[in-house]
């Protein structure tokens, strides 16, 4: 059955298919309408869970971190500032291998504060540990979520999992999704049966001191339970196609990269619009087709390898970058083309920064300009005037 | 009874590696042992989670946890939260509990959290006034005049200048059905103080003064005659609220003087060289005479 639902309303229907036994949250624009919906399936008995009201972010994912350590399903959801408030609390979730699931609706970070949409929030927590999965549009919010809790349970994992969905643009958004039956949501997302909790009887200790002779260890068993990850987000992504019929990529999504020497690369919501503008200019012969990067930790680098391997031109479009150096995913995708034979070229493009709107006609433009004389970081509708103007930019 | 048995008996096993002498693991020993193993201990970082659970190895035969420093009491809730779900709680009772400076700075908001949405967890702060496990700096539960690594006595300093946070005030704030002192002087009266904190539905708040032997300044024998002095002078007194109401408090029947309390400790060496240090003595003896006039502790 379709449903015209606000994203927002989407995600809390997917959580509630969850049943998660104890969800914990703080307001905070744009990630606001997820819980309120929650608060409200709760108060009116549709929804049996424990809905803990904090007096943080912070305290948020501490409430979350106890009640899956205790044996519950528990769910989250944050955006920006409270997800750096989180940060402590994000990196000790994943140490203590306990697979909450939180939704990031994307924002940008202060100063100068905006509650706008970007992606620099999520990047912050991009080596706690937890897997990151982004969504395209509202369907695949609602889907994401059925899967991000398989995916973190999954004893081969044991992790947690932050969904992410770009803040107004599609939480705010109304558009047709594809709903799960109860019946259905149950099959796939079974009753959360951890192998260890905290249980008088067995009792068992959790949280413990380890000390230069076993650290490393613990870290080396994250990376390789994330190894792992990426085949069970593939197997997860494959067994819902089949159960659902709908597959919207794995840890990827290639989109008309058949004979394409140029390729564009985008994580969230802009994926869609990039989607048209290929579209478009396949209908004027140009061989151009879309990376999807579905699954961003673990960082999928043999696949997107596979993808990109006889491409000339890639043209990567971020909504965050990283201070000082310049794109994030532009600069793990270089890394990730190291071996390669081929020596594409390869740019960042910073777009739609604290809500900026992205238009079709942006995107085209920075493709159809594409050259490898092109630094590697390079602003979309940047405002130069406004530079000189207003703020100190050292210009030469 | 056999050292096998007595160990059995122990929820807080023994072979940690704490100090000889240390009030705080004994204090922690006291409130399991009052507990039950019916219980789940969530813990704050300090001195207590690090000297029992050295990988791979454990003090705790109770289900424990430790996240970070700060959030011990938002854990706890956690944890409080599911046993609901799960139609657990009341036969699992839930205790989260950190040192003073877990409770009373750096955990004060996720603290003020949980009590004020009414978890049903006993908060045990086991104060041992200053932060021992980084060594011996100032929290905001360290005395008037003590000197430590971070409110050293020197030239043209006496100590910490601060007085004690009130923090049982600030539990009862809170209206908290439950809000109690303790000492490891005393341990019939605090297994007696968490036998019946846990016996009430709510959110409670135990303190107990744990005596550091190392932050302190004194031999490790004297542990229980410092936090004796200290309750016997008034520095500490012992007391127990009930719905907002003070139902019982440890009498004395002659107050000693303050520096039956001072004079053994060595963050209190620098009050007895002049007659500066004689002025900052009157001033803790005011403290003292505060709290008798408060509590009526010799009435």
């Amino acid at each position: 059955m379709k449903k015209f639902i606000e994203g927002s309303h989407a995600v809390a229907e997917a959580v509630k298919l969850c049943k998660p036994e104890v969800i914990s949250a703080y307001p905070i624009t744009p990630q606001t309408h997820i819980v309120e919906k929650l608060s409200q399936m709760v108060a009116d008995g549709e929804l049996k869970c424990e809905f803990i009201n904090v007096e943080s972010e912070f305290s948020a994912a501490s409430v979350v971190l106890g009640a899956s350590a205790t044996g519950s399903r528990a769910y989250s959801a944050t955006t920006s500032q409270g997800l750096l408030l989180m940060a402590e609390v994000l990196f000790n979730l994943a140490g203590m291998r306990l697979p909450v699931v939180i939704t990031c609706t994307n924002r940008s970070v202060s100063a100068p504060i905006n509650i706008w949409n970007d992606q620099q929030d999520v990047m912050t927590v991009r080596d706690s540990g937890i897997i990151q999965l982004f969504a395209e549009d509202n369907q695949e919010v609602y889907d994401m979520h059925l899967q991000a809790y398989r995916i973190g349970e999954d004893q081969r994992v044991s992790l947690p999992v932050i969904v992410n969905m770009d803040g107004f643009i599609l939480t705010h958004a109304y558009e047709p999704v594809e709903m799960i039956s109860e019946e259905e949501a149950e099959k796939f997302v079974p009753p959360y049966k951890p192998e260890r909790k905290l249980d008088p009887s067995q009792p068992g200790t959790f949280g413990v001191v380890a000390d230069p002779n076993w650290y490393t260890e613990t870290r080396f068993a994250m990376q390789k339970s994330l190894e792992v990850s990426l085949k069970v987000v593939k197997e997860v992504a494959s067994e819902f196609k089949q159960k659902f019929g709908r597959f919207q990529g794995d840890v990827i999504e290639s989109y008309r990269l058949e004979g394409a020497d140029t390729v564009v690369v985008a994580l969230g919501s802009v994926v869609g619009t990039l989607k048209d503008v290929v579209d478009e200019l396949r209908e004027k012969g140009k061989k151009i087709g879309v990376l999807k990067i579905r699954c961003f930790r673990p960082f999928p680098e043999e696949e997107i390898r596979e993808a990109l391997k006889s491409v000339a031109n890639i043209l990567v479009f971020e909504k965050a970058f990283s201070l000082g150096l310049g794109g994030i995913v532009y600069h793990e995708i270089r890394s990730a083309l190291f071996y390669s034979k081929s020596r594409p070229n390869l740019k960042a493009f910073v777009v739609g920064l604290g809500g900026r709107d992205v238009p079709k006609e942006s995107l085209r433009k920075a493709i159809e300009n594409f050259s490898s004389d092109l630094p590697d970081l390079n602003f979309v509708d940047l405002k130069t005037e406004q530079l000189k103007e207003h703020l100190y930019v050292p210009v030469s | 009874m056999s050292q096998l048995a007595e160990q059995k008996e122990n929820l807080l096993a023994p072979g940690h590696n704490a100090c000889a002498g240390c009030g705080l693991v004994l204090a922690a020993r006291l409130v399991l042992n009052a507990a039950g193993p019916d219980v789940i201990v969530t813990n704050a970082t300090g001195c207590l989670e690090v000297t029992t659970t050295n990988y791979p190895q454990s003090a705790w035969r109770v289900p424990w946890i430790h996240s970070l420093f700060e959030n011990s009491a938002a854990v706890a809730s956690g944890v409080e939260a599911s046993l609901r779900a799960q139609g657990k709680l009341g036969r699992v009772k839930v205790i989260a509990q950190g040192g003073d400076g877990a409770t009373a700075d750096i955990g004060m908001m996720c603290l003020s959290g949980m009590w004020e949405r009414g978890h049903d967890i006993l908060y045990v702060c086991y104060d041992n006034e200053a932060y021992m496990n980084t060594g011996i700096q100032r929290s905001s539960l360290t005395p008037f005049d003590a000197s430590t690594s971070t409110s050293p006595s020197g030239k043209v300093s006496l100590g910490n200048p601060t007085l004690k946070k009130d923090v049982p005030a600030i539990a009862l704030a809170h209206r908290l059905p439950y809000v109690a002192t303790a000492s490891v002087a005393y341990p019939q009266d605090l297994e007696k103080k968490v036998k019946k904190a846990l016996s009430i539905t709510g959110p409670k708040y135990l303190q107990i003064h744990s005596p550091c032997p190392l932050g302190w300044g004194f031999k490790t024998a004297l542990t229980i005659k410092a936090a004796k002095a200290a309750a016997q002078t008034g520095l500490y007194p012992l007391f127990e609220y009930e719905n907002g109401q003070l139902i019982s408090v440890r009498k004395i029947a002659k107050p000693q003087p303050v520096e039956a309390y001072l004079k053994d400790q060595i963050r209190f060496r620098h009050l007895f060289k002049d007659e500066v240090g004689k002025e900052q003595i009157a001033k803790i003896q005011e403290i003292a005479n505060d709290n008798i006039k408060k509590f009526s502790l010799t009435g």
